[in-house]
């Protein structure tokens, strides 16, 4: 599923990478625990936290993650702005909880890791 | 690329900005290298961790990086309190980390095992008081 076509469906905004929201996403992965997103070997997941900090953009460098939703209506700084940039992520800002965001993307076919 | 490299970078305990910062200059180097993509990730992953246990434990830290043509081999060496005993800290979900620790999304107790699940050696040693030295070595010819 495309990242664009993800951040309709989730009525989400994209503060990063708006120019690479055709990125296409397997399957995603929900946690606030970036320790457990740490251990993760797939490629081209999709990341839903609640944790909006530096560390979830080095996390996702570090993890080869392409995107990510910070839902629970977290918002990003400029600071994580410029890091996802360096980086070629693609963030989202959504207003829905983390279940609710998963629940949707699950509906609509997004695989789950485990 | 040369027969050798060597580089090193200052880590700041406390400084959870900045943590991740030298593993990010770690990843660039390995993939101008073309290493390859899943030993750079198990690599980053594994350093990545460690930066973040200086950031975490110690009052400051250095990690020492040596790459030849056969072997990544990373040392991050910190003065801090120690680890008083290593093989409790070895154990999945054994942690001292503080509550700051824990807000930026770590301190589960899942470090020092995860950094072993990713290379291919890990040696640690630490003294109480004096600080923790971990060196991770990553082979480049033999894949798994």
């Amino acid at each position: 599923m495309k990242v664009k076509e993800i951040a309709r469906l989730l009525d989400a905004r994209i503060v990063c990478g708006q120019e690479r929201a055709d990125y296409s996403i397997d399957v995603a992965f929900a946690s606030d625990l970036m320790s457990d997103v740490l251990t993760l070997k797939n490629d081209n997941v999709l990341l839903i936290t609640g944790l909006a900090n530096m560390q979830t953009i080095r996390t996702a460098e570090m993890s080869d993650i392409q995107c990510v939703v910070f839902a629970r209506n977290k918002r990003v700084t400029p600071e994580m702005i410029d890091l996802a940039e360096d980086n070629d992520l693609v963030v989202l800002e959504c207003r829905y909880s983390v279940f609710k965001t998963c629940g949707l993307l699950y509906e609509a076919g997004v695989e789950p890791i485990f | 690329m040369a027969e050798r490299m060597q580089f090193e970078y200052n880590v700041d305990g406390g400084n959870f900005t900045r943590a991740g910062f030298a593993s990010s200059e770690i990843k660039k180097i390995l993939k101008k290298l073309n290493v390859d993509i899943g030993i750079v990730k198990r690599t980053v992953v594994a350093t990545y961790e460690g930066e973040v246990n200086i950031v975490a434990h110690a009052y400051s830290g250095t990690i020492y990086v040596d790459i030849d043509t056969e072997r990544i081999r990373i040392n991050l060496k910190d003065e801090g309190p120690g680890i008083p005993d290593i093989d409790q800290a070895m154990e999945e979900g054994y942690s001292t980390a503080s509550s700051q620790v824990r807000e930026m999304g770590f301190g589960a107790g899942m470090g020092l095992p995860n950094m072993k699940k990713n290379a291919d050696e890990m040696h640690i040693t630490s003294e109480v008081d004096k600080g923790t030295e971990v060196e991770i070595v990553m082979f480049l010819n033999n894949k798994e």
